[in-house]
């Protein structure tokens, strides 16, 4: 039986930790992430998990902990956001090509320079190349959910990547929610005993990992990874139909909302789904043939699903919570255009970057995009590509 | 029982041939000592950060270690070792784990005095049981004789080259051991390789078991950095020693004890000459130097001798 709580984002992370008691947790508080180490240090000092609870100096130590107790064949988790996640940069790459299956809770902030602590895709969209999963909640339920799959995903014999389980700082992470939560016994079940084939401890034979690795073999190894990318498509998708068995609750590579006869679309990923449906709802009452799609693994990216979720759509919008500084659009909105590529009429695609730094996206605001794609629409003209939304020093503000 | 370096060499070699480190090096000579130090039967795992020895040692698809290992990075051996404690102590609260594991770090000084000196004081400080061995070379060796806080003043550096207006390094060399003992470890020590090896292997075998987190200085010559033949490895050790250079002591529980003292001081010159990174301090006009470096090392044996037993 689920039980109805009301839970932060933090706070459902933390507890989805203390259910699934990992042998290792290596600590670093940074906001808006701080609370989950928090409430789980909390957790061990009153005796209710059995977890080595290790509060590094560093986040660069945090993940050098956990790649330590993942290959000494422990399940090792960790949490961080923004110049956290930033100063991991080097290892994550390090625990990705080790294979090494280790869960970290990405509270998503914005990158440092300048110093801001609100929320945006920045710090995860930045590691987005490092050889993680990355899976995105749009609110505290998802979040929780999403944790409850990680280890299953990631610790597959033929995955064993890191995940990255993304929600958005303060605006689900400190927002209190109604929240369905699975009991201690049904969650330990679902997830699992960690048992890896190789460890450096408790097997009869010794195990040498991170070796300095030779032209003749480097490239094989790294092949090896992408592969195993590859196939953590496959796994998510497994594990979510089982989770809906189990729990109830259905999840898949992206949520698709009023889709099925869309004209106008956007993609995005996070909390403002939740601002988008709303949107969605009222152009609908308008008779506008509005719809979303709200991206929930972004690692790998789903080309092939996505592209065919935009094939019959006139026009789009790719939402980036995060600036790419490529001079032509964020990550986002590569991706999506790559992925539309092949189709055989692909909608016209625009890129809107918003909510930089936490700046506040309300329904008003989607619906002005939702507007201008009718414009595009109705006009067949593109216009500019690439835009930032409410931005007061826009002379020609579009948005 | 008391140290027999023969039965100890009649030990299976934890560290064994293959390794690419270049002959008169002393990383592969700490290695199997340190190994040595374990008592047989008791498995271990060691951490290496980036360095001469671990790009020697761990070529895939080939391993010199006998014993588990694990390279992640240059700057996170203590950490990343600290991660494999914490494992072996869930596992072995869960009932998942047998045996014996003990848990050593090693790096440079590039790895251990700078680039992971954060990690080092951070394990250090969070008290998880293992050893961290420093093999101390006084130079960034792996990327080519660059300047690190351990190399001495004076020493030629390929980023602290002598010149026509400068004398090599311009800063002394930082005192390691000593803020490690700062941090009130259970157990300390420097050494180096003497002799039969009674004074390393007695710290190292102290240092692994000592229950907690320990360190071990090691000075590990470089032959291609400090420019001597191969063959000078032992002498320039003994000389390191006998000029007080690098003092042999250990601090347990606080307690501070002096190893060695030489009967006869020897002067700063009898190690330095042996080097060619100090040649350019014995040519006319250099006398200042000799006589700087030897002020310094007068000044830190008596603070040292003040603080010991």
């Amino acid at each position: 039986m689920s039980i109805r709580e009301r839970l932060s984002g933090n706070e459902a992370i933390a507890y989805a930790m203390r259910q699934i008691e990992p042998d290792v947790f290596a600590a670093f508080p940074i906001t808006p992430s701080t609370e989950i180490p928090q409430y789980f240090a909390q957790y061990a000092a009153d005796g209710k998990v059995n977890t080595e609870f290790v509060t590094v100096e560093s986040e660069h130590s945090s993940m050098s902990t956990c790649m330590g107790a993942a290959a000494a064949g422990a399940r090792a988790v960790t949490a961080t956001s923004s110049a956290g996640l930033a100063l991991m940069y080097e290892v994550l790459y390090v625990a990705a090509s080790a294979r090494l299956p280790i869960t970290l809770a990405c509270v998503n902030r914005t990158l440092t320079g300048p110093i801001n602590i609100n929320n945006d895709h920045s710090d995860s969209m930045g590691a987005r190349d490092a050889g993680w999963i990355q899976i995105y909640a749009e609110n505290n339920q998802e979040a929780y959910d999403n944790y409850l799959q990680a280890m299953r995903i990631s610790e597959r014999p033929d995955v064993r990547l890191p995940i990255m389980i993304c929600q958005d700082g303060f605006i689900t992470s400190h927002a209190v929610e109604n929240i369905l939560l699975e009991e201690d016994a049904a969650v330990k079940a679902f997830v699992g005993e960690y048992r890896p084939e190789h460890a450096l401890i408790g097997r009869d034979t010794p195990l040498a990992v991170g070796p300095y690795d030779t032209c003749p073999y480097c490239m094989e190894h790294k092949v090896q990874q992408a592969e195993a990318m590859k196939r953590a498509k496959q796994a998510v998708l497994d594990v979510a139909a089982d989770f809906e068995r189990t729990f109830g609750r259905k999840y898949g590579l992206f949520e698709e909302y009023r889709m099925e006869d869309a004209e106008v679309a956007l993609v995005l990923i996070g909390s403002t789904a939740g601002t988008a449906k709303a949107c969605v709802e009222q152009l609908r009452a308008q008779g506008v043939r509005a719809g979303l799609v709200k991206l929930r693994m972004f690692r790998p990216f789903p080309m092939e699903e996505l592209a065919a979720a935009l094939s019959h759509v006139k026009a789009v919008a790719v939402m980036d919570k995060s600036e790419g500084n490529s001079g032509c659009g964020g990550p986002l909105f590569a991706e999506t255009r790559s992925a539309c590529y092949d189709l055989e009429s692909p909608p016209k695609m625009i890129d809107v970057v918003y909510g930089l730094a936490g700046r506040d996206c309300a329904v008003e605001d989607i619906e002005r995009v939702y507007r201008h794609l009718l414009h595009i629409v109705e006009t067949g003209e593109l216009g500019p590509r690439y835009l930032h939304m409410g931005q007061r020093s826009n002379q020609e503000e579009v948005l | 029982m008391p140290y027999n370096h023969k039965v100890e060499l009649s030990k299976p070699e934890r560290f064994v041939g293959g390794h690419r480190l270049c002959a008169g090096c002393g990383a592969g000579i700490v290695c199997r000592a340190m190994t040595r130090a374990l008592d047989e039967g008791d498995k271990a795992v060691i951490c290496n950060a980036t360095g001469c020895l671990e790009v020697s040692s761990f070529l895939y698809p080939y391993t010199a270690w006998e014993d588990s290992y694990i390279h992640t990075a240059f700057e996170n051996a203590p950490a990343t070792c600290g991660g494999v404690e914490a494992a072996y102590n869930a596992l072995k609260r869960k009932g998942k784990l047998d045996g014996t594991y003990k848990f050593l770090a090693i790096g440079g000084d590039g790895g251990t005095y700078d680039i992971g000196f954060q990690s080092l004081s951070g394990a250090m400080e969070r008290g998880h049981d293992m050893t961290y061995f420093c093999y101390d070379n006084e130079a960034y060796m792996n990327t080519g004789i660059q300047r690190s806080s351990s190399t001495p003043r004076f020493a030629n550096a390929t980023t602290s080259p002598s010149g026509t207006v400068s004398p090599g390094k311009k800063q002394n060399k930082k005192d390691l051991t000593q803020i490690m003992a700062a941090h009130d470890l259970p157990y300390v020590a420097q050494t180096t390789f003497i002799g039969n090896f009674k004074d390393f292997h007695e710290k190292a075998h102290r240092a692994i078991y000592t229950h907690g987190p320990t360190f071990v200085n090691v000075m590990a010559p470089c032959p291609r950095g400090w420019q001597y033949p191969a063959e000078l490895l032992p002498e320039l050790c003994k000389m390191a020693v006998e000029t007080c250079v690098w003092p042999l002591y250990e601090v347990i529980d606080g307690k501070w004890f002096l190893n060695y003292e030489p009967r006869r001081k020897l002067p700063v010159t009898e190690f330095m000459k042996l080097q060619g990174r100090f040649k350019h301090c014995f040519k006319p006009g250099s006398e200042w130097a000799l006589e700087a470096a030897q002020s310094y090392v007068d000044e830190k044996w008596e603070k040292l001798l003040a603080r010991c037993m």
